[in-house]
């Protein structure tokens, strides 16, 4: 934080409008480059808590489910942190989903280390189009992200 | 024109999704400036529904034949191109009538800038805004591509949609010119920052053009900046991008360095981030 952004917030102003543009761009962008429009995106978010928390239970109060864009590319990133890192139940077997085609087309190197104590990152695939679906769950992290990148 | 030239011409787009963030005062004076410093240059106006590069240029009064009549084969090429007067370097193709909108294809398109490639060391096609057939005809002939905008979200959005669809044709490379670029706006924070629209759109920027009240004087006399070797501030950006289009290495400009009043530099020592 800057002096004149604390000063901002003591006195209730705005912040220069700069950042503001910057922020307001990346969220459009990563929008219009992937095509996804809102309803879509918030349908795809209730499904992806809905596998995961057949798993983990989820704190749902601090889910963030967003598109985010650096380079040209944009990633679905889910932050869902686990409130119980062992399973709240086995999933019946007719809930199973299918098994996934195939691992995650990349390999992630993050994924390839969970540990109880650090924070595993898992990367399940969601590309685009929805029928090359991919998907695998994490260990006993303590967050779940997916992320995708798409062009 | 002059005779052909053993390199392949470079046949560049200049598009910009929005419409009035520069570009055909950008092919106008980067026409101008590429002439002045040796290359033969053709700029073609592949806006035909709102021409205007004829008269940025000044010679909205010369024109006889336009690229409809060379595509009917009613008139020779030669015919149609409109060599400028004070740079003879210069030649302009004009846009024709807006009905050719009706029935103008990329494979027209590319006829005829193959034809201007055969004649020119550059071939500047000025595209018209939008993302439409107009803008896919201009793009399906060009090799490379500039795309020009300005520090605005609305046009920043569209210039990202933009080299979306020009990495689909293929055409690259492409780079950025930032145009109407106001130092002390962006000094105060007021006006996103160089570095936030190269990082948004990821492109090589080729220059920066500060606001200059010039090149409007410039637009009402039909005289494009490049011309006379003036020494306002956007004359100079546009004959520095002609130069790094010829792969002289030109530095760019640095916004903060530029105009700095009392109150930008207070701004900057209150904005520098603490923790």
């Amino acid at each position: 934080m800057s002096l004149l952004e604390f000063l901002q917030r003591m006195i209730g102003r705005q912040a220069p409008s700069a950042t503001l543009a910057k922020q307001r761009l990346q969220l459009v962008l990563a929008h219009d480059r992937s095509d996804l429009n809102p309803e879509l995106l918030e349908q795809m978010r209730r499904e992806i808590l809905e596998v995961v928390q057949r798993y983990v239970e989820i704190d749902l109060e601090e889910v963030d489910v967003s598109l985010e864009t650096e380079d040209r590319v944009t990633a679905l990133v889910a932050n869902l942190p686990i409130r119980s890192a062992k399973p709240v139940r086995r999933p019946e077997p007719s809930q199973v989903p299918p098994a996934p085609a195939a691992a995650a087309e990349e390999a992630m190197p993050e994924a390839t280390e969970p540990s109880p104590t650090m924070e595993a990152l898992q990367r399940a695939a969601a590309s685009l189009p929805p029928s090359e679906e991919n998907a695998s769950s994490s260990g006993d992290g303590d967050s779940v992200t997916a992320s995708q990148p798409w062009g | 024109m002059d005779a052909v030239t053993s390199a392949p011409a470079r046949i560049i787009l200049i598009c910009s999704g929005k419409g009035g963030v520069g570009k055909t005062t950008l092919t106008a004076n980067l026409g101008i400036a590429l002439a002045r410093q040796g290359a033969s240059t053709i700029v073609l106006d592949a806006d035909f529904g709102l021409r205007n590069l004829d008269l940025l240029l000044g010679l909205e009064n010369r024109i006889v034949f336009t690229a409809q009549e060379v595509l009917a084969g009613s008139c020779r090429l030669e015919q149609a191109l409109v060599k400028h007067k004070q740079e003879p370097k210069l030649a302009l193709l004009p846009a024709g009538n807006p009905r050719m909108l009706e029935w103008l294809t990329p494979d027209d398109m590319k006829k005829i800038v193959g034809l201007l490639a055969e004649r020119a060391d550059y071939v500047l096609i000025d595209c018209p805004a939008g993302i439409e057939e107009g803008f896919r005809n201009a793009a399906a002939a060009a090799r490379e591509a500039i795309v020009i905008t300005t520090p605005e979200v609305s046009a920043v959005r569209d210039a990202d949609r933009v080299i979306g669809l020009l990495n689909i044709q293929g055409v690259k490379p492409v780079q950025l010119v930032l145009n109407r670029v106001r130092p002390r706006m962006m000094a105060n924070q007021e006006m996103l920052a160089v570095d936030d629209v190269t990082d948004i759109l990821a492109l090589p920027l080729l220059g920066l053009v500060l606001e200059d009240e010039q090149v409007i004087v410039s637009t009402n006399r039909g005289e494009p900046l490049t011309l006379n070797g003036a020494a306002s501030p956007a004359a100079q950006a546009y004959q520095n991008i002609a130069r790094r289009l010829q792969g002289e290495d030109v530095a760019l400009i640095d916004p903060s360095k530029e105009r700095q009043g009392l109150r930008a530099t207070i701004k900057r020592i209150i904005t520098k981030k603490l923790f």
